[in-house]
């Protein structure tokens, strides 16, 4: 993997700086003692935030997980993840509201619509590359969120979905504290699939695709077909958050449709480290509390900040912490040996 | 038959807008390989720097078209020598993503300043009125846009292909190693090339100012369009680009006039053909193959 000789100049400086191999190479205690760190902030959270805040940031490790998958792995930077994190918010709360289903089923049937969307989405936009690749999903994400704007009956415009229910078998799950531990499963299994579809064959294709799809090709493997099956597991599990998200509000607004939002999840990745799967969950609950310290403190202008944190990660910051973090770890072992 | 002519003029007009910034934009990916994300937010501070000028020290439309676009490439050459220069040897989704977060915040800042409700520009009396082609008349500002637009391309086109500077950038475009080779600093043409491409979004904001409704986020929208416009034309190319800007802007229209009944198309019209040209030339009408991938 670190053999770059054959590869096109284009494509590897196309390659996002990677910490997966440092994190792969760590020994299985570090591994486990992570894990089970991991686990108990998970199972702390709500103790030492705002519940509210806990949930947001159950729902965010979903999605940046997701494009992580895309960007990390399969070397593909999706800036249209919105039209699955917001079909799936709409989907999730007209089930939800509709026939009332326990929220599970509901969630479930949103991030199976975003998956559906995903797939020509995926088709059209796995034919071009790089930068082109960003353009083009923003620009289908775009579609989508013209379409909820206009498509009013259904979506409510911009009144948004009122009212959705947290469903599950007359459980009272109105207190968001009890709501964090209801989702909390949810999430864990979604972040495990993504961590098994990494260490997966399939999974090792993917980055094979990413640091030189010319050889990969080569071997046999159908290029477009792998990214088209990426894009629509990861446009599964932002579904799978942007459900979560629409029933931990009751409220669905056109937000979850907006570049914006395709946007921040980007930088949430980048923040946490591309290629670190786990670096995203960090960078998610990071900039979910920030944001919600701001608003808390009345500061108007949240773009500014968001801004600003891409501008100074983009620029001094590109490792990310996790990449970071696991750098300084694997060149401290070296010196040790 | 003259609502006819009338679409097709609406449409060349809002073609125009596309045209001029689907312009700065290849340019600067040409020369920098950077695709610029702020592109909408400099066009949205065209406009506002001219209702800025007009409402609050009396400049003029005219003196407006003059400085904020100067301005603005000042800025953006200063802004490419102080961040984007750093990120353009890496992966350019880096530059996108900065450029990204320089939209947020310009955007920010001038709501923070003057809100986000929507501010008229009066236009220019000179231009009031419209002008009568026999069997229509068109309103003189939309008439005197798209020639000053068309104007451009042709001049920006003219330089291009017929005069030093444009063969240096033409060049540096196609085989920046090989031009340097032949002993021509390629890098002293990066940041006027910016600046341009930057002037000339904040020129299609200033005219844009006394049509549309002037506001932050008038610019974040629009750059998504024309990045789709960019990918029917083909990024590589030119005068793909611009052709695009146009062509989209009249689909745009006609879909809009013809196909009333379906309130959708006008907006997701331009969507529809990028999936087109994606599934039968995904490298752009005009754009060469990328490398296999």
């Amino acid at each position: 993997m670190t053999n770059t000789v054959d590869t096109p100049t284009d494509a590897s400086r196309a390659t996002p700086p990677s910490g997966l191999i440092a994190v792969a190479r760590a020994p299985g205690w570090v591994r486990y003692a992570l894990l089970a760190v991991g686990l108990g902030v998970a199972a702390w959270l709500p103790n030492g935030l705002y519940p509210a805040v806990a949930v947001d940031i159950l729902c965010w490790a979903l999605f940046a997980v997701a494009v992580d998958l895309l960007l990390g792995f399969t070397g593909l930077m999706s800036f249209g993840h919105a039209a699955f994190w917001g079909t799936s918010a709409y989907v999730t709360g007209l089930v939800a509201i509709h026939a009332g289903l326990p929220f599970p089923l509901a969630v479930l049937a949103g991030a199976l619509a975003a998956a559906v969307l995903a797939v020509p989405i995926g088709y059209l936009a796995v034919k071009r590359t790089g930068i082109y690749f960003a353009m083009v999903t923003l620009a289908f994400a775009q579609m989508v969120y013209y379409v909820a704007n206009e498509w009013r009956s259904v979506t409510q415009g911009e009144n948004g979905l009122q009212g959705v229910p947290r469903e599950l078998f007359g459980l009272d799950l109105t207190d968001d504290y009890f709501f964090y531990y209801a989702i909390l499963p949810i999430v864990l299994l979604g972040l495990a699939a993504a961590w098994r579809i990494v260490h997966s064959p399939f999974g090792r294709v993917l980055v094979g695709i990413r640091d030189n799809p010319a050889r990969a090709r080569a071997l046999g493997y159908p290029v477009h077909r792998y990214k088209l099956t990426a894009f629509v597991l990861s446009g599964f599990i932002a579904g799978l958050g942007g459900g979560l998200f629409a029933v931990g509000h009751r409220f669905v607004s056109l937000d979850v449709l907006h570049w914006t939002t395709s946007g921040k999840a980007v930088i949430v990745v980048v923040l946490g480290g591309i290629g670190t799967l786990w670096g995203g969950v960090l960078g998610a609950a990071l900039v979910v509390r920030l944001e919600d310290w701001l608003s808390f403190s009345g500061f108007e202008a949240i773009g500014l900040v968001t801004g600003g944190i891409f501008v100074l990660v983009v620029v001094l910051f590109r490792r990310g912490i996790w990449g970071s973090v696991a750098a300084l770890a694997h060149r401290l072992a070296a010196r040790r040996r | 038959m003259s609502g006819f002519a009338q679409n097709t003029f609406n449409g060349l007009v809002s073609g125009a807008f596309y045209a001029l910034l689907a312009l700065g934009l290849a340019v600067i990916f040409g020369m920098l390989r950077v695709v610029n994300f702020a592109h909408g937010a400099f066009y949205m501070l065209g406009a506002f720097g001219a209702y800025v000028l007009l409402s609050e020290a009396g400049v003029p439309f005219w003196a407006a078209l003059v400085i904020m676009p100067v301005g603005l490439g000042l800025l953006g050459m200063a802004l490419e020598r102080a961040v984007i220069h750093r990120l353009t040897k890496l992966d350019p989704l880096y530059n996108f993503l900065l450029t990204f977060g320089l939209t947020l915040i310009l955007q920010d800042l001038v709501k923070l300043r003057y809100g986000v409700q929507s501010s008229p520009y009066e236009t220019p009396s000179l231009l009031s009125g419209s002008v009568d082609f026999g069997l229509f008349d068109f309103p003189t500002y939309r008439v005197f846009i798209l020639g000053f637009a068309v104007l451009l391309c042709v001049a920006v086109w003219w330089v291009l292909t017929r005069t030093r500077i444009g063969m240096v950038v033409r060049a540096a475009t196609e085989r920046p190693d090989l031009t340097r080779a032949f002993g021509i600093d390629v890098g002293r043409w990066v940041t006027p090339v910016f600046g341009f491409g930057i002037g000339l979004a904040g020129l299609a904001g200033v005219l844009a100012a006394p049509m549309r409704a002037v506001n932050p986020l008038m610019g974040a929208d629009l750059i998504i369009v024309v990045f789709a416009v960019v990918v029917i034309g083909g990024l590589g190319s030119i005068f793909g680009s611009v052709a695009a800007g146009f062509g989209i802007g009249l689909v745009q229209a006609w879909g809009e006039a013809y196909l009333s009944n379906f309130p959708l198309v006008s907006q997701t019209i331009v969507f529809v053909v990028m999936a087109g040209v994606l599934l039968w030339r995904p490298a752009g009408l005009f754009g060469r193959e990328e490398a296999p991938a």
